[in-house]
């Protein structure tokens, strides 16, 4: 039998979903918060202080209003894609949290817990649907508007997704040509082996890509354009209010973090410990505390590259249209084909014992 | 085109070298600069918690001076009203009666005193004027109102806190200003 369904898997894998997706929507809330701090910082302010020490409860504070905002639909809206938009995407933004090795595995009750809700052997081409479905979200709710500053959100999200798509799927082709793999987990595994086994390594300029297009994908600064406040009002979510514009704002925290966590899975050896031998260590320490180790440095790694998309986000300016798609199919989708033919050639190399 | 001057010259456009064409150099310097921006002392002062110190020559809200036993040092006399270049203080006078001697310093007190603080213009001649040290410009500004009339401050607004029953009030209205004789 392929796949053994019994309860206690059942409530294995339901606790796990449940914290994945809260630990999810809390990392989120407290991105808003450290995304203003940082921009704060940034511009020589001190940021939100004044709800809870340190301005800790701020998130909690902007959720409450938005949840206590009015409700306003547009009359000429198509009312349900309108409430389908920011539904949409807030779930594909939770979706991609389900193939993230979060960390190597718990024991507990006599059952080894994989801490991965599904290990499924095309992981990451599982994240790029979802991801790709994401907008959708902002397509639909933009178009149910029936406001031409939405609808012009809308597209440009679209045709910015479908650029940027493209060159992010031929940089991780050359990654996934040296990895031999499509399993986030074994992925992970791979890099633990060496402290310069991590793919950063050995794909950099992949890396690069995949970053530029990952930042194009969560829709931040500066590929922002489906929001442009200056040009498009607030773009896509112009006629939003309440909580369904809170779903669109936080779906773009969700995805940031997840992106970030894929980002760490894929080049950053994951939750691997640097200059360590983890699977001695586990034997010394216990299996559930090497666990928590690993998932605190996944988290950590995770949130350095969270700070580095505010940090970008906090210094350079919006691209223009044409700069953008200039970008997407002149300079990157090129320079991914070139890596991955080097990346090919080298392989084969390797594979001729370094004979033409 | 003939140029007018000699002064005219050619502006350069150069073709950007690669590594300028590439953006990322140019970018990351960019970020090295906000980065560093993060560790700079900020200039903001937490308000309500810590206040920036006025200077000693500045005029806020009027206090209605007493003396050390709490008593009243205004008499009434309207010199401060006379001497007010946008008529924003009036006042009736009134006299004391016996047995209302640790409320007023001298014979004669002021029953009603009101300064019109939308009038005012705080320029401080109302307290070179008095000659009892009655009146005194603080430390403080008129909070905002919504109505007009929330701006005419009576006595009760402007009366300093008795230094008998309240020291830690008067001195706290007081302020570094007011120096009391």
């Amino acid at each position: 039998m392929l796949l053994s369904i019994d309860l206690s898997l059942i409530l294995e894998k339901f606790v796990l979903i449940v914290v994945v997706v809260m630990s999810s929507l809390v990392i989120a809330m407290y991105a808003t918060f450290a995304e203003r701090k940082v921009a704060a910082f940034m511009q020589d302010r001190r940021g939100p202080n004044r709800a809870g020490p340190f301005g800790l409860l701020q998130p909690v504070a902007d959720g409450l209003k938005l949840f206590f905002k009015e409700e306003i639909i547009p009359d000429l809206s198509s009312k349900f894609l309108f409430i389908l938009g920011p539904c949409l995407a807030m779930l594909t933004a939770m979706m991609t949290g389900a193939v993230i090795p979060w960390g190597d595995k718990v024991h507990f009750f006599g059952r080894d817990i994989p801490l991965q809700i599904a290990d499924i052997n095309i992981g990451i081409l599982y994240v790029f649907g979802v991801v790709s479905l994401g907008v959708y979200g902002i397509m639909i709710g933009s178009w149910a508007s029936n406001n031409k500053f939405s609808l012009m959100g809308g597209l440009r999200a679209a045709s910015q997704i479908i650029s940027y798509e493209l060159a992010m799927g031929i940089a991780l082709i050359a990654l996934l040509m040296t990895t031999g793999t499509l399993s986030l987990k074994e992925i992970v595994e791979q890099q633990q082996q060496h402290w310069y086994s991590w793919n950063i390594i050995k794909q950099p300029l992949g890396f690069l890509i995949f970053l530029i297009c990952a930042f194009a994908e969560c829709n931040r600064t500066p590929f922002d354009l489906p929001e442009a406040e200056n040009e498009l009002i607030g773009g896509y979510h112009t006629e939003y209010s309440s909580m369904k514009l809170g779903f669109f704002l936080f779906a773009e925290y969700i995805n940031m973090f997840l992106s970030s966590a894929v980002m760490v899975s894929l080049f950053f050896g994951g939750y691997d410990i640097p200059f360590v031998n983890d699977a001695s260590l586990a034997e010394t320490i216990g299996v559930n505390w090497i666990a928590l180790i690993h998932t605190g440095l996944f988290l950590f790694k995770a949130a350095c590259f969270l700070f580095l998309f505010m940090w970008v986000r906090w210094t350079i300016p919006r691209f223009r249209y044409d700069q953008l798609m200039n970008l997407g199919w002149k300079i990157l989708i090129p320079l991914a084909l070139i890596n991955m033919l080097v990346t090919g050639a080298f392989i084969l190399f390797q594979e001729n014992n370094w004979h033409f | 085109m003939q140029a007018l001057t000699n002064r005219a010259r050619e502006v350069e456009r150069k073709p950007m070298s690669l590594l300028e064409r590439a953006y990322l150099p140019a970018i990351f310097k960019g970020m090295v600069i906000t980065f560093g921006h993060m560790f700079k002392k900020k200039p903001t002062i937490n308000y309500p918690e810590v206040t920036r110190p006025f200077s000693p020559v500045f005029r806020g809200l009027h206090i209605l001076n007493r003396d050390e036993e709490g008593r009243e040092n205004c008499t009434a006399c309207g010199l401060c009203a006379v001497a007010c270049p946008s008529e924003a203080i009036t006042m009736e006078a009134a006299e004391r009666k016996a047995g209302e001697e640790h409320l007023y310093r001298e014979e004669k007190y002021a029953a009603k005193y009101e300064i019109n603080m939308l009038r005012c213009i705080f320029c401080g001649l109302c307290e070179e004027a008095c000659p009892k040290d009655a009146i005194y410009l603080s430390e403080t500004f008129a909070p905002a109102n919504f109505q007009r009339k929330g701006f005419i401050y009576g006595k009760e607004d402007l009366l300093i806190p008795n230094p008998v029953t309240e020291p830690a009030a008067y001195a706290k209205a007081k302020g570094g200003r007011v120096k009391i004789k």
